[in-house]
């Protein structure tokens, strides 16, 4: 049954529960709404973004990062980068957020089951693929061959390296690339999409599910392309400016898609003839 | 006495038009209405019928409105003016939430009562087509944006069916008009001393009961009620043979066949960067556009910062700020800021709410400060088209 319609603008009081430094400028912060009938109703599907509002400052788009099967602490990996984010990293443990949400199209995890998936991330993009992560990992055999291909500027900007072991436990590939390496650094250097060519894409039944900067996921799907994926089995996670995040305030529009409601995550095909145009 | 019913015509002398705002502002409704003011034909508040712009008639052409007096012409013979019931349903500026800290923690506030219930006097063809598409935005089976929707539950719509049009009508075209379509509670056809009323709502019956009872509105008969049906539609033929009322210059006209396709299939189009060379980036088009939705929200606090109002304020695809995301501003040019407006009314909309952003009220064209003709920028575009084999190229004229 389709859930009645709801005002994008209902908003929740939300602690922070816990922060935790991640890379250089990153951490990820823990939030617990505050009423209970909303932290219990609150669900989201790997892919899906809230709305934090700080009042007084701002509100800024995203991207859930935390585990689908534990709602009720809701994770967002979040890099200090514009009025919003700032004032974030500024609070501490017990300080209140203002959530909407969640919102957005998710990946499209239940269609892919029986195919082998990979993760490409490149630097904080990894964030919207995390959630995306523990729910393949919680339905591993529900899938072939799953690899998380991570690329970042330096190692130490390198995400959730906490999680490899688990991941691979897990029976998920986990590989690295950076394109500044340290003297430490024993992983191949260069981008992530140098990564796809061990992936064996043309004998695979596979998906890929990227978020990055828009350079980072042309260059994935350039290479991917080139090494036989089908056009219909990228799938891309955009960022855009947004107020509402419910396809009526109009700001976040890309060709004839709202980025908030069609998207975040797209299938690559169906915006394809619009990501080569510039000043779209 | 006779009591309208929806459906039903009825007579209404010109001076009993008192009445109905009368029985409106009784009804408990803020009125608004067409005046005269600041050398434009205007909507704001009304309370007296002498205010309408009685034989008043506006020009209007590519950047350019003027009024002037015509004593044939009659109350509601001019067109529309830079004022659309977005003004009114959307407002400019309006405070969505408000946050209040006490003892440190964040708190929201009630919101605000709501204001009276909104009646509009003079609405065309064009400004129902509007609000149909304004709906699609804030009232949807997902999302619903509560504001617009108290304001538009409420709503009572005067119609006028328009005998006449400006050289920037191309309502024809756009399927809008000119005559107002369902969705209002009454429409007049103007007459010389008296108005046929046709009721559309049951809000509109029981308005009209109240009238009744002070006012003779004896009913019309079937052939008055197809003379009166037959003043838009004889309008509506003259737009499409792009023949001119007497004394008036030609009403545009826009070729939508394929147009979703034929904009995004020429995003790299040369006539982007020309119009760029036009174009001020004013942002005009888009607030006297009826159906532009776009909008802003900003957090706005006192000097305490404890008291935080989240003010929604309309926003243009022609700003630099449209879309801006930490330092980044994705249409930095004024011909992807001009083409972002184009293809997104006449395209975009399409695949968003399955209609056109357009109703060819054409206030785009009268109030762009250079007259850039939407019109004329799709017909170079069309005359011109990159696609190597188009699908209709019968299409192309």
């Amino acid at each position: 049954m389709r859930p009645a319609p709801r005002s994008p603008w209902q908003s929740h009081m939300a602690e922070i529960a816990a922060i935790r430094e991640e890379t250089p400028g990153v951490r990820t912060y823990d939030l617990v709404l505050r009423e209970p009938a909303a932290r219990e109703a609150f669900r989201f599907e790997p892919g899906q973004f809230n709305m934090l509002h700080l009042p007084g400052i701002g509100e800024a788009a995203l991207s859930v990062s935390s585990d689908p099967a534990r709602p009720a602490v809701i994770g967002h990996t979040v890099r200090a980068l514009g009025n919003v984010t700032q004032a974030l990293a500024r609070l501490t443990p017990g300080a209140e957020v203002v959530l909407r949400g969640p919102f957005g199209t998710p990946w499209p995890l239940d269609a892919l089951r029986g195919r082998d998936v990979a993760i490409v991330a490149g630097g904080v993009g990894l964030a919207s693929l995390r959630a995306a992560i523990c729910r393949l990992a919680a339905d591993r055999t529900d899938y072939g061959r799953i690899a998380i291909l991570h690329g970042a500027q330096t190692p130490a900007d390198l995400l959730y390296v906490d999680d490899h072991a688990a991941w691979r436990t897990a029976g998920i590939d986990v590989w690295t690339i950076v394109d500044r390496p340290d003297d430490a650094w024993r992983g191949p250097t260069g981008f992530v999409s140098e990564l796809l060519d061990g992936l064996g894409i043309a004998a695979a039944d596979m998906a890929i599910l990227c978020c990055g900067p828009e350079p980072m996921m042309g260059a994935v799907g350039e290479r991917a392309f080139a090494l036989g994926l089908a056009p219909a089995d990228l799938f891309v996670s955009l960022e855009r400016n947004m107020a509402c995040a419910a396809g009526i305030c109009g700001l976040c529009q890309f060709g004839p898609a709202f980025v908030c409601k069609d998207g975040p995550v797209f299938r690559h095909d169906r915006i394809a003839p619009f990501l080569g145009v510039a000043n779209l | 006495m006779t009591i309208p019913v929806v459906g039903s015509h009825v007579w209404l002398d010109k001076p009993d038009l008192q009445r109905v705002l009368d029985a409106l502002a009784t009804s408990g409704y803020r009125v608004v209405g067409p005046q005269v003011a600041d050398g434009a034909i205007v909507v704001r508040d009304l309370t007296s019928a002498a205010d309408l712009p009685h034989g008043w008639l506006d020009e209007q052409d590519g950047g350019s409105y003027r009024l002037r007096r015509d004593p044939a012409a009659g109350t509601f013979d001019h067109v529309v003016g830079p004022h659309s019931l977005k003004n009114f349903l959307f407002p400019p500026h309006e405070t969505i939430q408000r946050w209040s800290r006490v003892a440190g923690a964040w708190r929201q506030a009630p919101d605000a009562p709501a204001p009276p219930p909104l009646a509009v006097i003079g609405v065309r063809g064009c400004d129902l087509a509007a609000l149909a598409v304004q709906d699609r935005v804030f009232i949807r089976d997902d999302f619903i944006d509560e504001a617009y929707k108290a304001r538009r539950d409420r709503l009572f719509l005067v119609a006028v069916n328009c005998r006449r049009a400006a050289a920037t009508c191309f309502c024809h075209s756009m399927g809008c008009g000119p005559e107002a379509q369902p969705g209002f509670d009454l429409a007049l056809t103007e007459e010389a001393s008296r108005f046929v009323v046709e009721v559309g709502s049951p809000k509109g019956a029981a308005l009209l009961a109240t009238v009744a009872t002070r006012t003779e509105m004896p009913p019309c008969t079937p052939t008055e009620i197809d003379a009166a049906r037959g003043v838009p539609r004889e309008l509506e033929r003259r737009m499409h043979a792009r023949s001119a009322s007497p004394g008036q210059p030609a009403p545009r006209s826009l070729n939508t066949h394929d147009i979703r396709d034929l904009l995004f299939a020429n995003l790299e189009h040369p006539r982007w960067r020309e119009v760029a060379e036009r174009c001020l980036s004013c942002a005009n088009c888009t607030l006297v556009c009826p159906t532009c939705f776009c909008h802003a929200v900003e957090d706005v606090s006192d000097l305490s910062g404890d008291e935080v109002a989240r003010e929604r304020h309309w926003a243009s695809c022609f700003t630099l700020d449209h879309g801006r995301m930490h330092g980044d501003q994705p249409r930095p040019t004024t011909a992807s800021r001009y083409r972002q407006w184009l293809t997104h009314k006449l395209a975009g909309w399409i695949d968003q709410f399955g209609t056109s952003g357009c109703t060819g009220c054409g206030r785009c064209i009268t109030w762009c400060p250079v007259g850039i003709d939407l019109t004329e920028e799709v017909a170079a575009i069309r005359a011109t088209d990159s696609r190597p084999l188009s699908p209709h190229p019968e299409a192309r004229s």
